[in-house]
């Protein structure tokens, strides 16, 4: 067993108990935590399995779903050249998960992003501004709610 | 352009020529276009292709691009304009001096395109004037060639109206 086998094997057995999902979906490992766990979780994976790369930090909206967020955070370990898939799940009441800051620089401009088109709160991120979108956009682009044909022009349109 | 000719016996060369000044301001003007290229997107690509050798606009007097708006006359709008930058494109145009023209060179800046959400500004007639849309995803170099010589044409037949003694 090679080791892009065997790395997502071990992560298992060490997580599957503790984990609310944990799978191999689509030859990449899945996880799903409570969003306590969040970061215990990333910290395991990042000083026990040598995940050393955060590549991105995104949501799925989930509406009528409670709770209705998914934040998804995907991992990669430049040493064994394996990914993780990490999930968590918020509610739209309350839709904040713990910052990865402390542990991954990278997550600072990721959850930026995450909290301009979903509005995930992180909380330890002290540096939310958007960073696509600009000052004084209403709403967060990437929610199912927001209409589609929605503009909010910075420059006031010609008569 | 209606040039009427006296050519002095055998030295073969023009004297003097005699025009209408709008008709030679015009014809001067029409084969001086500055570019100013705002490239944002991938139409990019047809403008460095439509640009350089094998089609080459410079045969049209449009191919010197000047990258301070103060300098150029023709603002090639190329490629997708968000909400983000349209502040900055209306600057860049209220920078440039008169006379001035605009291209919207794609369907990305002539309507927005294929985008329609929260970022992209549908159509860059909303903030500035536009004298010609060059429409295509991206356009092909003949369509903008094209387009240039229409441009060309309407800049021959307009109006130079003299403002404070200078043209």
């Amino acid at each position: 067993m090679n080791v892009a086998e065997a790395l997502p094997q071990r992560v298992l057995a060490r997580w599957s108990s503790l984990a609310q999902e944990a799978a191999i979906a689509h030859g990449t490992l899945a996880l799903r935590v409570a969003p306590e766990r969040l970061v215990e979780l990333a910290s395991s994976l990042k000083l026990e399995f040598g995940f050393d790369l955060l590549l991105d930090v995104t949501g799925v909206d989930w509406p009528g779903r409670d709770p209705r967020f998914d934040v998804v955070y995907h991992f990669y370990s430049t040493r064994d050249f394996v990914r993780t898939r990490l999930k968590t799940r918020v509610p739209e009441c309350e839709p904040a998960v713990d910052s990865l800051t402390a542990l991954y620089n990278s997550a600072r401009f990721a959850e930026r992003e995450c909290h301009d088109m979903f509005g995930i709160e992180f909380r330890g991120n002290a540096d939310l501004r958007p960073i696509l979108l600009y000052e004084g956009f209403v709403g967060h682009p990437l929610r199912k709610d927001y209409p589609k044909q929605r503009e909010q022009p910075l420059v006031s349109y010609r008569k | 352009m209606s040039v009427e000719a006296r050519t002095v016996q055998n030295r073969g060369a023009f004297e003097y020529l005699t025009t209408k000044k709008d008709e030679f301001v015009g014809w001067a003007r029409k084969f001086s276009l500055f570019p100013y290229p705002f490239v944002t997107a991938c139409c990019a690509m047809e403008f460095m292709s439509v640009s350089s050798t094998l089609y080459d606009t410079d045969r049209f007097g449009a191919a010197l691009p000047r990258f301070s708006p103060r300098q150029s006359d023709l603002l090639m709008v190329v490629g997708t304009i968000t909400h983000k930058q349209a502040p900055v494109l209306r600057r860049v145009y209220e920078q440039m001096c008169e006379p001035k023209w605009v291209i919207a060179f794609g369907v990305c800046a002539t309507s927005g395109g294929f985008y329609q959400n929260y970022a992209t500004l549908q159509g860059i007639d909303r903030i500035i004037p536009v004298d010609l849309y060059i429409p295509g995803c991206p356009p092909r170099p003949e369509m903008v060639i094209d387009g240039i010589m229409k441009l060309q044409d309407r800049i021959a037949h307009d109006s130079h109206p003299i403002i404070q003694g200078t043209f």
